[in-house]
């Protein structure tokens, strides 16, 4: 049923294919600071215009980074409000940032092919260790996210940006927008000061799942803590590579901690983590289980029953074997399960591998299917 | 080594040798080296202690065995002789690397560190290296404090029997930072590896965010803490400068490699840019520097798995060495360690031929 393969198409995999498909993660970004001048509150418009502060700095991605923005990402200047000073020159001479406008994801997401997008915004309020600043940030950017996404296109759906620096306030902002239909996930960045299934979170956890949200954990953070074991890394490709590294313990630390013990119809989405470091992490931790589970009583069946029941992951970054497609799809055979992978361009971020290429097409259909939609249907109620 | 062999207790024993890359020498207590230790820092530990960054402390069953406790009553692995009658001559070992897990190397006293990691080096080779030929060893040294570690590694380097330099699992920065290169030149001018045990700190999480809740977690992590020393070896450039480096990751499992490797590779195809000193695709410098051993083993959830993993880093079959980790909790029995569905042939390399090939035995 797949339509063959063309040359030159790079926009998304999802233009290769008739099949119904759903991009599960698409992050889009705040034009400039001044977008969110509508809704901010006058004290923190009168502070971005007055001082050196514009807004948060710390964003995940380098902005020139080559795997920062696609060709065709950046809106044209008239698509978007004009930016505050403050931008470092060369992001403001590389134009307005990728994914900032709706005409973007409409032209080259929807517009090729995917029926659907979940938008999961990257704005890093995380890093604003202001609790009032990172508050007043997140709220704007949510209202903004109403008005200029959710209320603009049906097709479109949203993930609420929270503080989680300081939890209560994460739950407050939540019980504030989760009535808007179009927000179907709450984004967490997968840095963080604290592992996510401590019981500084619990209340979080909490909310999320009782309003039927899923908890969107996506590559990134700016905590202020290093993001390795053993401290910080030089370059960011070593911070891209480690990454899936924090993801693994955030895996660990939600499931020790009895999160889905506690919220048995909560689900979290992996955004950017790739997956085939899971298996292997997933034997680990049984084995491990296995030996110490009187330290956490709580957690009745071997950790892998708890991520396959619970988690979701988008495909990409697909690291994958060169030239040996057999052991790449051994791996997706490992994990031991055909509804946690998820089809996401992430656009408009750069990866190695197109996801339709190289994995999807080698699927068997049934698979293939929920891979491209299914899943991502099933989780976020689409 | 046939020689070593023939001069063992184990030459009656028809079962094949083994090389332990993984095997405690233990201290019953720190005063197990205050004969080689300046009176000076005696009375200095015995009023004010050691003191290294504080934050691991997890509720936990046992560190040792309790069926390796020597009849003494000392702490498992702290008698020489009873570790060799009671692992190595019923397993017929024919050699064990020592990995002395002292308060050495992570002291933030740096004078009190030095004098700790040679008393410790000492003690070493009085206690266990003369007493005990089967055994080599690592050598203790101030990581955190590179002119002291290149001076001690001076000083015992010629020391054949001492066979790697060894680091915590989490060091204060990235291994492969500059900050350890002159460490890393002293190791290779002696011919000596460098080594990674799983666990210890000095002073970061073992997670890329904060601190976690339970001992289990704590043991799960060292797979993801391993990779980030393993990412910043091959990104820094080390094996470049270095090329005859060895890095071997003890206690840290295995079944990371392949995506990790895949991983890299990807990221460098996109992002070489940024590091334009890197001579080779990341994942060719796995075969001829990355080293792990086995304990604890990987346990996939089919058995056919195993020879998955095996054939996605197809040199894992010459760069794994088998451990036990005697006498920890959770060390593996040479006899049920590995998985049936191996063949004897790699069996032979994972329990042999790859530890007497990276340790010159």
């Amino acid at each position: 049923m797949i339509e063959a393969q063309t040359e030159g198409d790079r926009r998304v995999a999802t233009s290769r294919t008739n099949q119904s498909v759903i991009d599960a993660a698409v992050h889009n970004e705040v034009s400039s600071t001044r977008a969110l001048f509508p809704y901010l509150p006058p004290y923190w418009v009168e502070h971005l215009e007055q001082t050196q502060f514009k807004g948060p700095s710390d964003f995940y991605y380098p902005t020139n980074s080559p795997i920062a923005a696609r060709p065709n990402s950046r809106p044209a200047p008239d698509e978007v409000v004009a930016p505050l000073t403050g931008r470092t020159r060369a992001a403001a001479a590389a134009g307005p940032p990728p994914a900032s406008a709706l005409g973007v994801v409409q032209r080259e997401v929807l517009g090729a092919g995917a029926e659907a997008a979940v938008l999961c915004s990257p704005y890093p309020v995380d890093s604003l260790h202001n609790p009032d600043a990172a508050v007043a940030f997140a709220t704007a950017v949510n209202d903004w996210q109403i008005a200029e996404w959710l209320d603009k296109d049906p097709r479109v759906k949203a993930s609420i940006v929270v503080p989680i620096q300081i939890p209560e306030l994460a739950i407050r902002e939540i019980e504030r927008v989760a009535s808007h239909p179009g927000f179907v996930q709450v984004a967490l960045p997968i840095r963080t000061q604290h592992p996510l299934g401590s019981r500084l979170y619990h209340g979080l956890w909490e909310v999320i799942a009782r309003n039927n949200l899923v908890a969107g954990l996506q590559f990134g953070g700016a905590p202020g803590v290093p993001p390795t074991p053993s401290g910080w890394p030089s370059y960011f490709m070593e911070e891209y590579i480690d990454m899936a590294g924090v993801f693994a313990t955030q895996v660990t630390s939600i499931v020790c901690e009895g999160v889905f013990d506690r919220c048995p119809s909560l689900k979290v989405a992996l955004l950017e983590s790739g997956f085939t470091w899971l298996p292997a992490h997933m034997w680990r931790f049984d084995k491990e289980w296995k030996n110490l589970r009187r330290l956490v009583p709580w957690v009745k069946r071997a950790p892998s029953e708890y991520i396959r029941e619970h988690f979701r992951v988008t495909v990409l970054p697909l690291d994958e074997p060169e030239g040996n497609p057999r052991q790449l799809l051994e791996t997706v055979e490992q994990l031991g399960s055909d509804d946690m992978l998820m089809y996401a361009s992430h656009f408009p971020r750069v990866h190695a591998a197109d996801p339709e290429e190289a994995l999807i097409r080698h699927l068997p259909e049934t698979l293939a299917r929920k891979v491209r939609s299914e899943n991502a249907r099933a989780l976020y109620g689409l | 080594m046939v020689q070593t062999l023939a001069r063992s207790e184990a030459r009656s024993k028809t079962r094949p040798a083994l090389i332990d890359g993984d095997f405690h020498n233990e201290l019953n207590s720190i005063k197990d080296i205050y004969p080689y230790l300046a009176k000076r820092w005696q009375t200095h530990i015995e009023t004010h202690g050691v003191r290294g960054p504080a934050g691991a402390t997890y509720p936990r069953f046992m560190d040792h065995r309790e069926d390796a406790r020597p009849p003494s009553g000392r702490v498992s692995g702290s008698e020489v002789g009873w570790s060799a009658k009671d692992y190595m001559d019923p397993y017929n070992v024919a050699h064990a690397m020592c990995i002395p897990l002292t308060p050495a190397g992570r002291q933030l006293n740096f004078d009190l560190d030095a004098a700790l990691a040679s008393a410790v080096n000492d003690w070493q080779i009085n206690e266990w290296l003369d007493p005990e030929p089967r055994l080599r060893a690592s050598i203790a040294c101030s990581i955190e404090n590179p002119p002291a570690a290149v001076a001690e590694i001076n000083r015992v380097g010629n020391d054949k029997r001492f066979v790697q330099v060894q680091f915590s699992g989490r060091p204060q920065e990235p291994m492969g930072r500059r900050k350890y290169w002159p460490i890393y030149e002293a190791a290779a001018k002696h011919g000596l590896h460098i080594m990674s045990h799983a666990f210890g700190s000095y002073g970061n999480p073992i997670t890329g965010a904060g601190w976690p809740s339970f001992y289990l977690e704590d043991h799960v992590g060292p797979a993801q803490a391993a990779q980030a020393n393993v990412v910043s070896l091959i990104t820094e450039g080390v094996f470049d400068h270095f090329p005859g480096l060895k890095f071997v990751s003890v206690e840290n499992g295995f079944g990371w490699i392949p995506s990790l490797m895949w991983r890299m590779d990807s990221a460098w195809s996109l992002l070489k840019s940024e590091v334009p000193h890197l001579k080779r695709k990341p994942s060719e410098y796995f075969p001829d520097h990355i080293y792990m051993t086995t304990q604890p083993v990987e346990e996939p959830h089919r058995p056919e798995q195993f020879n998955q993993l095996m054939e996605h880093f197809g040199a894992m079959v010459n760069n794994l060495v088998f451990a036990s980790d005697y006498p920890h909790w959770d060390s593996d029995d040479p006899d049920f360690a590995l998985p049936n569905i191996l063949s004897d042939e790699i069996k032979q390399k994972i329990h042999y031929d790859n530890g007497r090939n990276l340790y010159n035995l």
